[in-house]
């Protein structure tokens, strides 16, 4: 981030796409919408959810960085007792 | 819903300034994408007035560039549904995302620029990246 606010008016990073790491296993990257005292609350979410055959967090990671972010969920609200690092996805090396 | 054409035609014009030619129809599209010889830049055009408006700008200083693409078009997303769609589909390896960028040599994408990579970032850098990538794939010898 250049340090502007990207959209001026609303939180900083209103309108970035962010990757949330939560304090569980559960990877989102969003377009960060809003906070408020429910939480944090993403548009256009890929989710990854670690599971056995399925990719790493870093294959995940590296894929969406490369070819974008799948949609899997139009909404997704973390609460803020989840979260624990919100990054700009440009701010990301895999 | 699309938004009033009165409302985008300055970001459309924008485009044409810079030698941009809008395809808005699938036949265009396709005439154009469809069997490609040399390079060609994609720019997937957007009404976001925050990640567009670096966008178009940071694409109108690489245009200065000494090197670059053979031909310059743009689609309309949100607008011109239909050719967007389409041109996406010559980029289906990258997920869709507006506004953003694609780089072609002979019909095969060498450069891709997302949404996130434009967002926050000032058109200088995001410009940046684009001359490296004309540097790299839109020399006379690749």
């Amino acid at each position: 981030m250049t340090g502007h606010v990207f959209h001026p008016g609303h939180h900083a990073l209103h309108g970035v796409t962010v990757l949330l790491e939560t304090k569980g296993r559960v990877v989102y990257v969003g377009r960060f919408d809003t906070e408020d005292e429910s939480g944090i609350h993403l548009v256009d979410v890929a989710v990854h959810e670690p599971e056995g055959s399925g990719p790493t967090r870093e294959e995940f990671v590296r894929r969406t960085l490369k070819f974008g972010v799948r949609v899997d969920r139009k909404h997704t609200l973390v609460p803020s007792a989840e979260v624990a690092s919100i990054n700009p996805l440009s701010d990301v090396t895999s | 819903m699309p938004y009033d054409p009165r409302l985008v035609a300055p970001m459309r014009e924008e485009m044409v300034r810079m030698g941009a030619r809008e395809l808005k129809t699938v036949a265009e599209v396709d005439e154009v994408l469809g069997d490609q010889k040399g390079t060609t830049l994609v720019f997937v055009n957007s009404v976001c007035g925050c990640a567009a408006g670096n966008a178009r700008p940071a694409l109108a200083v690489a245009l200065n560039h000494a090197v670059r693409p053979q031909q310059i078009v743009t689609v309309f997303a949100g607008q011109d549904v239909d050719a967007t769609a389409r041109a996406r589909q010559y980029f289906s390896d990258y997920q869709p995302s507006s506004p953003s960028i694609a780089l072609f040599r002979d019909g095969e994408v060498v450069h891709f620029i997302h949404r996130h990579q434009i967002e926050g970032q000032s058109p200088q850098t995001v410009a940046t990246n684009l001359t490296s990538a004309f540097d790299k794939f839109c020399g006379a010898t690749v």
